[in-house]
């Protein structure tokens, strides 16, 4: 913009529209983002679920493949603030086993004469941060010996807890990895497909067509028996993201070869290509930028039904396997009736599921309605 | 019409036909085969296993020949409705699969009712009620239902089943297990087909809430609605003879996918509630490697999600006479 129009401009409008008239479009879609308070709450949310991921070995108490015979499906521990009428730093009461004569059950009961205050940056159980730095102090823990059990132990004794935060590293992680996956082969595929038209184009669609027929979760089934049961655990994992994004890349590149069919009549295109770009540097360089914001938000709306895809996976046994933990690993053990009645608490890894899937939904709700700023 | 449905029909063959293909690519993918398995499933137990049996028997099934033999033997018995051999069951594929199949269909299509039954109503109530206390709280239950996969919500409700002391569990009581259809086997079925069909509806229910909404307020704001009430028409007939009409479209083109996502989620609803649908015995066919089983499981699936998108095309285009013109003109 000129001199000679920004004089105009300032003299009609005010301060405020003016901002507006002169803000960038990232800078337009961020006003209208945040107007939308339950996507802005959810963006937090699932900022911090993220952190919680990458900072797991810290803020978890315990390690979470530590086993202990003698807290064998121990029940959660309630954090209290209240000892004997007094108001006191919050502390559980330890936890007592013993074994019932009559069904052989093992039962556990609080035992209420003393306390076990929670303290910060306790030292606990030695880990490595990220596999790489020594470390042994935890975010907060039990001190003397003692272990906290927030949310019960599982059939071996492990800390809930310290898995389910350790399941949000692969269970997070694998909705992106997988969704940046099918975005690359979405823009790559979509956008060839909607650049070049004609049989290429048409075959591209009929592929697409196909797999989009087939049920998802049976063709993830059949795709997922397939990995040898002896593979390493990052095998799989990677193995799991090709899965997960075999199915994910077509709704992608139907929106890209969508938007790529209109923009590619614009004068811009067409004075690139009369400057002689090459084709796929006019896809990537100038195409893909002006629906970048429609992009973000297919992404957004992609990655829950990633994460719900590796939960259903592997709470069939057939995703990932044990030592890896995982959100659907970790359900895997309350599939039958008999665990779920006795132990309840082994469900509380879906709450998990639940929650950020929720929120993820709330934040492609309101990236959507902020993906297009100009439209009033 | 007849022959936009004609050609339709015609354009399914080739999809059907690639998809006969990757089913039994990928059903092959898993290195070894059955045999494999079942030798390691013998070793385990203890038993010795001659060499030259196991050879015997891989020539006897097939085994031994090229992919292309292999699935021109499997493709040309499913055009006859013959599925070949489950190894591990050692009965015909075709004695299997269809008891489940309809069963998956069954329960897909009544949960797919279900959906229609609960989101409509909510849908309309929501747009004519917007930002009103009904539609926050209906928005946000329908975007707990969207976040809740089905296996989840069956998970739960088994535990309150069980504290409860209900079984929900199966789809017949034990008495009628194996038994040819009557009337108290149907009503037995009645009894136990509603959980799952409930689980499946409530998943799509959300979504569908929110597509009806969007389009009714749309359509609210059209002069045709302002028009109608100025000329007094009583509002609840106003709505359902007009806006309605037009929003309930996408109900109807949704058939297509919505069709797939429930006989998926019925896989994995179908196994954690033990149903004998097409989930249980499709996982341990896959885990067995008992390919023809769980190829024909995989290829007729995808069929029935094919079927599903001709029928909401055909539907669509019968509703929509915009769609229908447009089409003639083309």
């Amino acid at each position: 913009m000129t001199e000679v129009n920004a004089t105009p401009l300032s003299a009609t409008l005010t301060r405020e529209e003016e901002k507006r008239y002169l803000a960038s479009q990232w800078q337009l879609m961020w006003w209208k983002f945040k107007d939308h308070k339950l996507a802005l709450v959810a963006l937090y949310v699932v900022a911090i679920f993220y952190l919680t991921a990458i900072f797991c070995e810290f803020l978890a108490p315990n390690d979470p493949t530590k086993r202990n015979a003698s807290r064998k499906y121990a029940p959660p521990q309630r954090i209290r603030l209240i000892h004997q009428g007094r108001i006191c730093w919050p502390f559980v009461y330890p936890i007592v086993q013993h074994k019932d004569a009559e069904t052989l059950r093992l039962r556990y009961t609080t035992d209420r004469s003393r306390t076990v205050p929670l303290r910060l940056f306790v030292k606990g159980d030695p880990y490595k941060l990220w596999n790489l730095i020594p470390l042994e102090h935890h975010l907060f823990g039990v001190a003397g010996g003692e272990r906290l059990y927030l949310l019960g132990a599982d059939k071996l004794g492990r800390d809930l807890f310290s898995r389910i935060l350790y399941g949000s590293r692969i269970s997070l992680s694998i909705g992106l990895v997988g969704v940046f996956l099918s975005l690359v082969l979405g823009i790559v595929i979509g956008g060839i497909s909607g650049f070049y038209g004609g049989i290429l184009d048409n075959l591209i669609q009929r592929t697409i067509e196909v797999l989009r027929s087939f049920p998802t979760i049976p063709l993830w089934l059949a795709l997922s028996a397939a990995m040898p049961p002896d593979w390493s655990q990052t095998r799989r994992y990677f193995c799991m993201t090709v899965i997960l994004a075999v199915i994910g890349w077509t709704g992608l590149a139907r929106v890209v070869r969508g938007k790529i069919l209109a923009l590619r009549e614009e004068d811009y295109a067409m004075a690139a290509r009369v400057a002689g770009v090459k084709e796929f540097n006019i896809i990537m360089r100038h195409l893909v930028p002006g629906f970048l914001s429609h992009l973000i938000v297919s992404i957004t709306i992609a990655i829950p039904g990633m994460i719900l895809g590796e939960t259903s996976l592997s709470f069939l046994g057939l995703g990932l396997r044990p030592p890896a933990i995982s959100w659907g690993v970790l359900l895997n053990d309350a599939q039958n009736v008999t665990a779920i009645a006795l132990y309840p608490w082994l469900l509380l890894p879906a709450a998990f599921v639940i929650v950020v899937v929720l929120m993820f939904n709330f934040l492609g709700d309101g990236l959507r309605d902020a993906a297009d700023p100009y439209k009033t | 019409m007849l022959s936009y449905i004609a050609r339709r029909i015609l354009g399914m063959i080739p999809t059907l036909f690639v998809i006969s293909i990757i089913s039994f690519f990928i059903i092959q993918l898993p290195p070894g085969d059955y045999l494999t398995t079942m030798v390691a499933q013998m070793q385990e137990t203890g038993e010795s296993v001659d060499k030259a049996t196991v050879e015997s028997l891989r020539k006897r099934y097939g085994l031994d020949q090229p992919f292309i033999v292999q699935y021109w033997k499997w493709i040309s018995g499913v055009v006859r409705g013959d599925f070949g051999q489950s190894f591990a069951l050692n009965k015909p594929v075709s004695a299997l699969i269809w008891d489940r199949l309809w069963l998956t269909v069954i329960i897909s299509v009544l949960s797919i009712f279900l959906t229609w039954v609960i989101a409509i109503p909510i849908g309309i109530y929501s747009a004519t009620h917007q930002y009103k206390a009904f539609d926050y709280i209906f928005t946000f239950l329908g975007f707990i239902g969207m976040a809740t996969p089905a296996f989840l919500l069956a998970l739960v409700l088994m535990y309150f089943a069980s504290r409860h002391g209900l079984s929900v569990g199966g789809l017949f009581s034990d008495e009628y297990i194996g038994k040819p259809m009557t009337w108290g086997k149907f009503v037995d079925f009645l009894k136990h087909v509603w959980i799952p069909v409930v689980i499946l509806g409530v998943e799509g229910t959300a979504g569908l809430i929110r597509t009806v909404r969007a389009n009714l307020l749309d359509q609210l704001e059209m002069p045709y609605v302002v028009t109608a009430r100025a000329k007094g028409l009583p509002t609840w007939r106003l709505l359902l003879k007009y806006p309605v009409r037009v929003a309930i479209n996408p109900v109807v083109s949704t058939i297509g996918w919505m069709l797939p996502a429930m006989v998926s989620g019925s896989v994995i609803v179908s196994q954690v509630l033990s149903l004998p649908t097409t989930g249980p015995l499709l996982l341990t066919a896959l885990m067995d490697q008992d390919m023809y089983l769980a190829g024909s499981f995989v290829m007729m699936l995808s069929a029935l999600t094919v079927i599903g998108t001709l029928i909401s095309d055909i539907l669509l285009a019968w509703v929509d006479p915009r769609i229908r013109f447009e089409r003639q003109r083309a």
